[in-house]
């Protein structure tokens, strides 16, 4: 809860977007998300214009924590890996570390083996990162520490404004 | 949990709607879905059975503009209220920043209420949680059918914590932006 919020800074962001965009490339997909497990979209690359991206983080989220339970079911702690089969476009999902999840979308431009291979290789340097950014490693510039601890009050006139 | 994101300037919190089935918990969701600008909600989503009742969740982003540079956005979850959808209620919970209780005051629901309460205690100690640790409010809906438990009566029962409680009528609009925005504030103001 609270006390777990995640926070990301601008280099690691970067270094998280260029990852995404190099398998976007090397893999031939239509577009590459990452989200974490609570359903908020990190970033994304590739085609995302027609996807209502707020809608697909939610439920990528929830696929993997409904396929988590059924991998707990038969024992396992959960399946690293999933794959949606459609008629011209496909998913695969794969998990990072610290509860993110990588999601490809890819049409028969490619094919489930190369991006099966390309995520693998990405995952690696992804999640490497992410231990990084989560570790706690980088620390925020004070005053923007005191921006963000001082904008509770702006927020609470924004909710009067819009709720009444 | 909340997100940040400095990058991208953008700040998420997720707010879950508990409470035991057929309270409102949906209804109070398509109560804000049909309430709020277009600019303001993005899409509701609704994992429902054939039967209308909540599957696995209800979800729906409402955003709150830009502050301070910060894209800020509240993302409302209802967990399916069914007794036997408990695997799916943990996933839910799981992340909260924030809880609104839906009670229901007919008399006749006294131990639902009373069961889901308990349940809500079992699934955040999974987390490690107690229920005091977590930013939450109750909402005792349905006050305008018969056969009601008195406000006193349900405080009495289900709000040892004394956190605050709105009366609504989640059909009829009645108490649910007021729940929300009490909910928002005592997450933020814990930010």
């Amino acid at each position: 809860m609270l006390i777990d919020r995640i926070k990301l800074f601008e280099s690691g962001f970067q270094a998280i977007k260029e990852n995404i965009e190099k398998l976007l490339q090397q893999s031939d997909a239509k577009a590459v998300l990452l989200v974490d497990r609570d359903g908020n979209l990190i970033t994304n690359a590739g085609e995302t214009e027609k996807i209502d991206l707020e809608s697909f983080a939610t439920l990528a989220a929830a696929d993997f924590a409904a396929t988590s339970q059924l991998a707990e079911l038969i024992g396992e702690q959960q399946f690293l890996t999933l794959y949606h089969q459609g008629e011209r476009d496909h998913l695969y999902f794969q998990a990072l570390a610290r509860n993110i999840i990588i999601a490809v979308i890819f049409d028969q431009r490619t094919t489930l083996g190369l991006v099966r291979v390309r995520v693998k290789h990405a995952a690696q340097t992804l999640s490497k990162i992410l231990e990084d950014i989560f570790g706690g490693q980088e620390q925020l510039a004070p005053e923007e520490e005191a921006r963000i601890e001082d904008i509770s009050k702006d927020i609470e006139d924004e909710l009067d404004r819009l709720f009444g | 949990m909340a997100l940040i994101n400095y990058a991208t300037r953008e700040i998420n919190f997720k707010i879950v709607y508990y409470g035991p089935g057929l309270g409102g918990k949906t209804t109070n969701l398509r109560w804000i879905y049909g309430e709020l600008d277009q600019n303001t909600k993005g899409k509701m989503i609704t994992l429902a059975t054939e039967m209308d009742r909540t599957l696995f969740f209800d979800f729906l982003p409402v955003d709150l503009g830009r502050v301070r540079g910060f894209q800020t956005r509240l993302r409302l979850y209802t967990v399916p209220g069914q007794v036997f959808y408990n695997a799916t209620r943990r996933i839910i919970l799981r992340g909260a920043d924030g809880l609104i209780f839906v009670a229901d005051s007919q008399r006749e629901r006294r131990e639902d209420n009373l069961d889901s309460l308990r349940n809500l205690k079992d699934n955040l100690a999974t987390f490690d949680l107690r229920l005091p640790d977590v930013p939450y409010v109750m909402q005792y809906n349905k006050r305008d059918l018969p056969n009601l438990m008195t406000v006193a009566e349900m405080d009495e029962l289900l709000n040892p914590n004394r956190v605050p409680y709105f009366e609504s009528v989640a059909t009829q609009g009645i108490g649910i932006f007021e729940t929300l925005k009490e909910i928002a504030k005592t997450v933020i103001r814990k930010f």
